[in-house]
């Protein structure tokens, strides 16, 4: 969980043990909440989290030979090893062809199967689950921050994206900078957000808490800063947290819109549009900026450039 | 059984290929099988590379079609193009691929380099022509407001139809110099095995030239 | 005028802007300094000049490719170190590395290590051993095989010059747009990657059309394909997938580059420019590269297991259909480097279970290689030690790649650390290791000595627990979310991952030094490792019937093929070594300066085309191009040594392998190892 007191570094010696992949199912779920597919905080990474074991199992039907007839060989067979048998000729062995083929692609087969299937079926574009109608939000990926809006609230907020627990979420992302990705680990997949195109992610927490959102596609100098928190709340509270954001003295328009589109981080966003001095604080800290009253098509709008500085006036060449 | 044997003479290579594998189109006038071995890799080489140039111009075309769309509110195909100085670049285009068809016989039966050197010079008259009026063309759509910089689309359109026109300027170049090399050297195997690549060169560009004048523009003026 | 002379330079681009960069500048210029003086000191530059710079010899070219490629495996490896450092200063705390600085060497890191590391190295390797192998006296053209290695040289050039002169990319050594363009990087650091990049994937693209034409024409007689060892074969493979895999790099970067010069828009954000074709330009290139840097290793270990196994490579013919599959296949797989741009889940699927197939091809090679050495009489030699880790760590490797291949996991794990560690478990077990591998299998074949055993094996045992240590760790930090590129980060969780990879890093320098010190051992002590005879390792190939280092015509006579492994055949029946009934007059393609003016040219044209001084631009592409015309006039192109010459050659060879003593395989580590081998015991 990402809360205000940095957690202990884990001793280094425990940690050493744990350098190689399979550590991390020693892991506690202390460590991995809030950042991780390891302790999933939604159906998409639950599955995400069972398709990892599934597909691990199938691989080690493949990889466990490997990992024991190497060293069998080059111990029973080494030059040393004069009892062992010696048939410098042997190339070919029909019976054999079959079982390096087939074993493979069997393998292959259940997990085509697995992909053609699940993985498909929970792919980002598809909602989850289609009865209930889903909370909106628009995202843009801004350097080096993320705004969020709610269209039918009419509310934005910067860094900070409050979900309501058990709602599917719909999200629709765009870039009015370079191509980003948008990454919630312990909710499940992530996607671009790129310029001038829309691009559609579904998720839904089933746990209050609050969880780490990040980019993951390097956009620049302040990249390693560009996290952003995810708070999932019961639903009375996701209306409190509308209400108040209602009530937020920063409305979305052209003027406070541009003065996102300067390159930096939230910290620094919320020092210009509200003028108050905070103390430099951390990327993972909500700054809690929210803005009312946002026209209805911002979002088309910002995906059509709208709010872009103007383009260099286009002359003919002479 | 021996694995290795020495083939003590060149003679036990050529022996497997014969003499049919001369390459069609190529009189070298030598009965040395290794001279004609020599020339087939030097265009099979050729080949390949025209292969991989193709690469590049499939990914001019398919970027191209991709920003079909990608207008930014600037000129398209039905304000830009002029299908009349098209059609003319198409049909000297293609006579020059016939001029040089007719070097490449007359290089084969004749063996005239002064024959040779003539059809070339027509060629290279025919492909100047055809850079005039593309460059004519560019000019016009310009003029017109339809330059490079105005919209993805007429980027994607400038790097076709101008990686193109770069191939046949290169081209024009190579054609002076096999005038030159002709008249050096007259017709030697290794000018005549040029010739050859520089022919299998700009019938390629004919080629793709047809591929532009399909796809761009006459499908770009459908209505 | 002032700008005109010097288009944008000025005295801001030298790299003052920071210590660490100031210093690597220097290294740069005091390492070229004291390279000119050594040569100078040892009045080396004619014999550099005419033995090697200008040589059409495809064995030298071969060599210069390989130096390149150390060259550039050690710049990169200190720039690895110089990151892996600060992640470990780098939790809540900006470190040493100002985020711009971290950003040019995470760049040029894997530019380098793609396009001036590996690529060179097995196209080094390739050109040293596949002529001799498949029996040819050289590549078909000798002389485009020059001026190949003088555009990866000059892209290479490129890169150094970069260090000492203005800042270098931040996109990383994909260059993704709309970051690349001007309108988020301004600066020419960009413009030194696109052309870096060009003209190392036009030299790239003519060694594909030269390799493919040497396989297809020049195989001796009886050198059927099907009778090509397995290394031949990636060859045959490789530079397939060059010839069409690079050309959409080259028009994806020069689109980049009018998009930045022209101010055209085939990838900015407005006027209808549209980033996600570079995506798929660069990836369709991009994809079909890993099999280019991926297959040669496996031709490589294809050779070493059975050499060191004394065994028949076992599943030959699976191996080749196999090799044929991967290649083809991997045209078909691009879009799982971008799963998560927005496309339907259906296409998802389509492409993971493509890339998914690929794994049925690379299983069936492993499993071929251990049957190999099933039965075989394995001899733990450095090459064999390569062979063997990378079996292992490759299938965990391999293993990662399915994962990925699930679209429903890659959503989690894509741009994370997971990603890092697994293109690394494939490149440094895969690739660095096949190369190395090669390195040692190859090198007294290539200069007539053996490399140091005991120091190969340490290099070896850094290089694996290093690689294990710096990378298993990445697997973990990729599944806790860690995206790639950070140069800082928040979460405590992360640090004792990034301790141990450090280790791991330190290690992984520990190999480079080790390497070094490796060759100035076995230089040193050449004389008591000499294997003039050229069967050090009782090879099976034809590579191995030849005096080490080999003549300049390779073979005295044209050899002629009745058998798969021909020369072990000839060993065990007796007719190895025997001198032809005459010789003949041999006709070879003479120096040309072409290969070092177009590296002069290019240089010149790439770091005038960064820096807009355009008068040098052109100056360059003419001098090129009047080279070029000069050269198709000059008839000379030949050279001839005499038959006497050659029987002189050849009869002290034959003197020599007559009065080595073979020596069992037991001793092949040992001085008694002259080159000349016995055989393995049946």
């Amino acid at each position: 969980m990402i809360g205000p007191d940095p957690r202990d570094a884990g001793s280094l010696g425990k940690s050493v043990l744990l350098f190689s992949p399979l550590g991390l199912l020693f892991l506690s779920g202390c460590e991995t909440a809030g950042i991780s597919f390891l302790a999933p905080a939604g159906p998409i990474a639950a599955l995400q989290h069972h398709w990892f074991e599934v597909i691990l199992i199938a691989l080690a039907i493949v990889i466990l030979p490997v990992l024991v007839g190497v060293p069998f060989c080059l111990w029973r067979y080494r030059l040393g090893n004069k009892n062992a048998p010696y048939r410098p000729d042997w190339q070919y062995t029909l019976s054999l062809e079959y079982l390096v083929w087939g074993i493979p692609a069997v393998i292959v087969l259940m997990l085509a199967i697995l992909i053609w299937g699940a993985e498909r079926r929970y792919s980002p574009q598809t909602p989850i689950n289609s009865q209930t109608s889903p909370l909106e939000v628009q995202v843009v990926a801004l350097n080096w921050k993320w705004l969020f809006i709610y269209p039918a609230e009419h509310v934005a907020s910067l860094d900070t994206l409050a979900l309501p627990v058990g709602r599917e979420v719909r999200f629709s992302l765009t870039s009015d900078k370079s191509m980003q990705s948008f990454f919630i680990p312990a909710l499940g997949s992530q996607i671009y957000a790129m310029a001038g195109m829309v691009t559609t992610l579904h998720l839904r927490a089933d746990q209050p808490g609050r969880y780490l959102g990040e980019n993951t596609q390097f956009n620049g100098m302040g990249f390693q800063d560009e996290k952003f928190t995810v708070i999932a709340l019961p639903d009375a509270a996701f209306r409190n947290w509308v209400t108040t954001a209602h009530q937020s003295p920063l409305a979305l328009n052209d003027a406070t819109y541009r003065t996102l589109l300067r390159d930096g981080n939230d910290h620094q966003a919320v020092s210009m549009l509200t003028k108050d001095q905070m103390p430099p604080s951390d990327p993972l800290q909500p700054q809690g900026l929210h803005f009312a009253n946002v026209p209805p098509d911002f979002f088309r709008n910002i995906v059509n450039h709208v709010h872009q500085p103007p383009v260099s006036q286009i002359t003919v060449p002479q | 059984m021996t694995g290795l044997t020495s083939a003590a003479s060149h003679g036990a290579h050529s022996d497997e290929q014969g003499s049919s594998s001369r390459h069609p189109g190529l009189n070298l006038h030598q009965h040395d099988p290794q001279a004609h071995d020599a020339a087939e890799e030097l265009l099979f080489g050729f080949w390949i590379f025209l292969m991989s140039d193709l690469v590049i111009f499939s990914m001019l075309f398919a970027t191209y079609g991709t920003m079909l769309n990608s207008l930014a509110g600037g000129p398209g195909p039905h304000q830009l193009f002029d299908l009349g100085s098209t059609a003319i670049e198409t049909v000297v285009l293609l006579t020059s691929s016939l001029s040089f068809g007719m070097a490449t016989l007359s290089m084969k039966y004749d063996a005239s380099a002064r024959k040779t050197g003539l059809w070339i010079f027509v060629t290279l008259l025919l492909g100047l022509v055809f850079l005039g009026f593309e460059i004519h063309d560019f000019s016009e759509m310009i003029s017109k407001g339809g330059f490079p910089s105005r919209s993805g689309y007429l980027s994607s359109f400038f790097a076709l139809v101008g990686t193109h026109g770069l191939h046949v300027t290169v081209g024009c170049i190579w054609l002076v110099v096999m005038l030159v090399q002709l008249r050096v050297f007259g017709l030697d195997s290794c000018v005549k095995t040029r010739i050859l690549r520089l022919g299998l060169f700009w019938h390629f560009l004919d080629i793709i030239w047809v591929g532009i004048f399909s796809f761009v523009y006459l499908l770009g003026l459908a209505p | 005028m002032t700008s005109f002379l010097f288009g944008k330079l000025s005295y801001g681009a030298f790299p003052f802007y920071s210590l660490i960069a100031t210093f690597a500048a220097s290294i740069v210029v005091i390492g070229a300094i004291g390279v000119a003086g050594f040569i100078t000191r040892i009045r080396g530059w004619p014999a550099l000049w005419s033995k090697w710079l200008t040589s059409l010899d495809h064995k030298r070219i071969g060599i210069m490719y390989i130096v390149v490629s150390f060259v550039m495996l050690a710049r990169a490896i200190v720039e690895a170190v110089l990151m892996r450092a600060q992640q470990v200063v780098g939790y809540r705390s900006s470190g040493f590395l100002p985020p711009e600085h971290f950003a040019q060497l995470f760049t040029t890191h894997g530019t380098i290590m793609i396009f001036f590391m590996a690529m060179p190295f097995l196209i080094g390797l390739y050109n040293f051993a596949m002529p001799l192998q498949i029996g040819a006296r050289d590549v078909s053209y000798p002389l485009l095989n020059s001026i190949s290695l003088a555009f990866t040289a000059s892209g290479a050039a490129l890169m150094m010059i970069s260090l000492c002169l203005g800042k270098f990319s931040t996109g990383g050594w994909s260059g993704y747009p709309p970051y690349t363009e001007l309108q988020f990087s301004p600066d020419v650091g960009v413009d030194y990657w696109i052309w870096a990049l060009t003209l190392s994937s036009i030299g790239n693209t003519m060694t594909g059309i030269n390799f493919a034409v040497t396989i297809y024409k020049k195989r001796a007689p009886g050198m059927y394909l099907f009778r090509m060892p397995l290394f031949s074969w990636t060859a045959l493979c490789v530079s397939i997938l060059m010839i069409f895999a690079m050309p959409p790099l080259t028009v994806a970067t020069l689109m980049l580059a009018l998009d930045r010069y022209a101010d055209m828009h085939f990838f900015t954000n407005g006027q209808g420019g549209n980033m996600m074709n570079y995506i798929n330009m660069f990836w369709l290139f991009g994809h079909p590269e890993v099999y280019i840097l991926i297959l040669p290793a496996f031709g490589v270990y294809s050779e070493t297991i059975a050499t060191f196994s004394s065994k028949t490579l076992y599943g030959y013919t699976s191996l080749v259909w196999a090799s044929v599959s991967i290649a083809v296949l991997s045209f078909t797989v691009w879009v799982h480097h971008f799963f998560t741009m927005g496309q339907s889940g259906d296409i998802n699927a389509v492409f993971g279970i493509a890339t998914m197939l690929i794994a049925i091809p690379t299983g069936v090679k492993i499993y071929d290689w251990m049957l190999t050495m099933y039965r075989g009489r394995i001899r733990m030699s450095v090459p064999m030690l390569y062979a063997s880790a990378f079996m292992i760590l490759f299938a965990v490797g391999g293993g990662a790649g399915v994962l990925m291949a699930n679209p429903g996991f890659d959503y989690q794990v894509h741009n994370t650390l997971f990603l890092v560690a697994h293109f690394h478990n494939m490149l440094i077990p895969g690739l660095l290791f096949g190369m190395l591998s090669g390195y040692h299998y190859w090198f007294p074949k290539a200069f007539g000595f053996r490399l140091h055993e005991k120091w190969g094996r340490a290099i070896f045992w850094l290089w694996s627990i290093g690689f294990v240590f710096a990378f298993m760790p990445l697997y973990a930090l990729g599944m806790l979310g860690m995206p790639r590129r950070s140069q800082e980060y928040f979460e405590p969780v992360y640090l004792p991952y990034t301790i141990v990879a450090m280790i791991g890093a330190l290690l992984i320098t520990g190999a480079l030094i080790c390497m070094v010190i490796q060759l100035v051992v076995s230089v040193r002590e050449r004389h008591a490792t000499n294997v003039f005879v050229g069967d050090p390792w009782d090879g099976r190939t034809l590579e191995w019937s030849v005096s080490a280092p080999p003549p300049e015509y390779n073979f005295a006579t044209l050899p002629k093929f009745d058998d798969r492994d021909a020369f072990y055949v000839d060993k065990c029946n007796g007719h190895a070594y025997h001198a032809p009934d005459t010789y003949e007059p041999i006709t070879l393609p003479a120096n040309s300066p072409l290969g070092p003016v177009t590296c002069m040219t290019m240089v010149a044209t790439g770091f005038a085309l960064t820096w807009h001084i355009w008068w040098l631009a052109v100056l360059g592409i003419l001098v090129f191009a009047g080279g070029v015309i000069a050269r198709s006039f000059n008839r000379h192109t030949e050279q001839t040594i005499s038959a006497d010459e050659v029987r002189d050659i050849e009869t002290r060879w034959l003197k020599a392998v007559h009065e080595t003593s073979p020596v069992p395989v037991e001793a092949e580590f040992s001085n008694l190892n002259r080159g000349r081998a016995a055989g393995a015991l049946k």
